[in-house]
């Protein structure tokens, strides 16, 4: 077959679908996914794990207002929340996020009994994995995104007029936008991954601590291998490098830098196949509670 | 349209969870109307249903519902509605948003949503606990808002499992009767049930099931005579029992009378109970014999299986 039916083919398939249909059925899911996802006291250990780092920080503030603020604890500080964002938020606790609000968004009825009510309306699966992806990655983007605004503001705030020209004249809030695009990169990279761990496995936490092993030593690997990686790709979006010695600098290595846009564009394109792959196990799943 | 195109059709469908049997070799095609599939527990009716509604896949063979397959979910589940024999519903949702949200998801509008959800509510006798919490309905209740659920779309094939569990006796006739309407429109109704005397009078055809395989199958008529034939079994308690099993073996309907090891009863088999019932109120009016206590002795259903598919009924 040659390049020119392929591509006749897809048109022919691209306009026999109802594309108006798909984005209404999503934007019903997204909807029902986020109210039963954000809103519920289940989640309160999620909610700790995105807002703990502004509680120390706040902690941090009330404690230590009488220190100087100069430039150099400004430096100090911008250093703290560099190590905040690189070793917690993308190591752990975006990570464990995901895993919570991904994993759950499947398993998580399969274990309610609820799944088949999904499985008995007039939804494409394929519709249904991007559906509840898509309301996942609302759910942790907002979480963590407010945690890190929130640091941001808490650890800047309290230098007055220097903490706001470190902001908004100097590199603040580039690093800010650096953050929050690396965070919501996390999120939809981890969420990917955990989603489909949740159909492959019917207990997908040890499956996740074996990915947060390959997440921590992938650097040591060859090049192709650490494209398999998600820190691989937000690693380079950090605007502050951490100079850290010994073991954990493991955590902040970066083996084969690429530029920005690359990794925004690999962790992309990674993400969709790992959706894609989705898809097609959704497919296999079939409504078998008495096994779960 | 092509009778295919009407019907409901199994082809040659197996299905096996690892090396348990679930169905077996099960083909058979079904025309509109009430369908009932009847089995003992484990027998495979919900295996059959979920296979139908594509819950689960077959493991070989294929199924067709109208001419369409659950690969197919937008046109199938616009046809299909599925009250399931799971007792679980969305955390928080009330009875109005558990209805409302599928219809949306239907691709229907909100106005037309909500027209839908509230005529699906009326139906089934739901309107006026349609906004309170699921969670803190009764059984029946909950039986019947999933049925709301199922029938809200308006289904050309409405697939039931054991609709009538739970259901006090006024909602069970209101069910049935509604059952018969839709049924009436020309759809197909499959409803599933472990008490033949349940879908008995209802139903236009049978599926008759044990250990995953279909004993017989067909219209409700020849099925009921088969059950009419089955030598039912009495138990009388009685003085004189010699007397009573001399005086019942001269009837042509009792295929067996049996004195009891004590000696203070008969268990007699007769294919016609009534005849027998007439015998023994002669009996007793004549003073011959003092009862002191009469009771069919299988007149429950998985005698009727025993003599039908040769199960106990019990657990498969």
């Amino acid at each position: 077959m040659s390049a020119q039916d392929l591509v006749a083919r897809a048109q022919k398939w691209s306009k026999e679908q109802p594309w108006r249909l798909y984005g209404s059925q999503i934007s019903v899911l997204v909807r029902n996914e986020v109210r039963r996802n954000l809103f519920t006291r289940r989640r309160i250990g999620i909610y700790l794990l995105a807002l703990v780092p502004a509680l120390i920080i706040l902690t941090h503030v009330i404690f230590d207002r009488n220190q100087p603020a100069g430039p150099a604890q400004i430096e100090e500080d911008t250093q703290i929340l560099a190590g905040i964002v690189q070793l917690y938020y993308f190591r752990l606790g975006i990570f464990f996020a995901c895993m919570a609000i991904f994993t759950w968004l499947f398993r998580g009825e399969m274990v309610e009994r609820t799944l088949h009510y999904q499985f008995l309306v007039p939804v494409r699966r394929e519709v249904l994995v991007v559906g509840k992806f898509i309301a996942g990655t609302l759910v942790a983007i907002a979480l963590f995104e407010t945690g890190l605004l929130a640091c941001f503001y808490l650890m800047y705030s309290r230098f007055g007029s220097a903490g706001r020209s470190y902001v908004f004249e100097g590199p603040g809030l580039g690093q800010l936008g650096s953050y929050l695009l690396a965070a919501a990169l996390a999120c939809i990279g981890y969420g990917a991954v955990f989603l489909a761990l949740s159909l492959l496995f019917k207990n997908p936490i040890v499956p996740g601590v074996v990915i947060m092993g390959w997440e921590t030593i992938a650097p040591i690997f060859p090049s192709w291998a650490q494209r398999l990686s998600v820190t691989f790709y937000l690693k380079p979006l950090c605007p502050v490098s951490l100079p850290l010695t010994g073991p954990l600098a493991i955590f902040t290595v970066v083996a084969e830098p690429v530029s920005p846009f690359l990794a925004v564009l690999g962790l992309l394109c990674l993400t969709i196949a790992i959706l894609v792959l989705s898809c097609f196990l959704i497919h296999r799943m079939e409504i078998t509670y008495t096994t779960e | 349209m092509t009778p295919e195109a009407r019907q409901i059709v199994f082809e040659n469908v197996s299905k096996f969870y690892g090396e348990v049997l679930g169905v077996n070799k099960v083909s058979f095609s079904l025309d509109p109307g009430i369908t009932s599939l009847v089995g003992p527990n484990g027998s495979g009716k919900t295996t059959l249903m979920n296979l139908l509604t594509g819950l689960i896949k077959p493991s070989r063979g294929a199924i067709y519902v109208l001419g369409l397959t659950p690969h197919q979910p937008i046109e199938f589940f616009r046809q299909v509605g599925f009250c399931t024999q799971f007792d679980s519903f969305p955390p928080g949702t009330n009875g109005h948003d558990f209805i409302y949200w599928p219809l949306r998801l239907h691709g229907f509008g909100h106005d037309q949503a909500a027209k839908l959800t509230n005529e699906a509510l009326e139906r089934a006798g739901m309107a006026e606990v349609a906004r309170r919490k699921v969670a803190g309905y009764s059984k029946g209740m909950r039986q019947r808002i999933r049925l709301a659920q199922a029938i809200a779309h308006h289904p050309s094939v409405l697939v039931l499992d054991e609709p009538l569990n739970g259901l006090d006796p006024m909602a069970r006739s209101e069910s049935i009767a509604l059952f018969q309407a839709i049924a009436k429109q020309g759809m197909h109704v499959i409803i599933s049930s472990h008490i033949l005397e349940e879908v008995d009078r209802i139903s236009d055809r049978v599926v008759l099931m044990s250990s995953g395989y279909v004993v017989a199958e067909g219209q409700i008529r020849e099925v009921r005579k088969e059950v009419q034939d089955h030598p039912m079994q009495i138990l009388v308690r009685c003085s004189n029992a010699p007397r009573l099993a001399a005086a019942a073996f001269e009837l042509d309907h009792v295929v067996e009378a049996k004195i009891l090891n004590d000696g203070r009863g008969v268990l007699v088999r007769t294919r016609d109970a009534e005849q027998f019932y007439l015998l023994l109120n002669k009996i007793v009016s004549g003073g011959l014999v003092e009862v002191d206590a009469v009771a069919p002795a299988d007149d429950d259903v998985n005698s009727i299986y025993q003599y039908l598919i040769g199960s106990d009924g019990g657990p498969a």
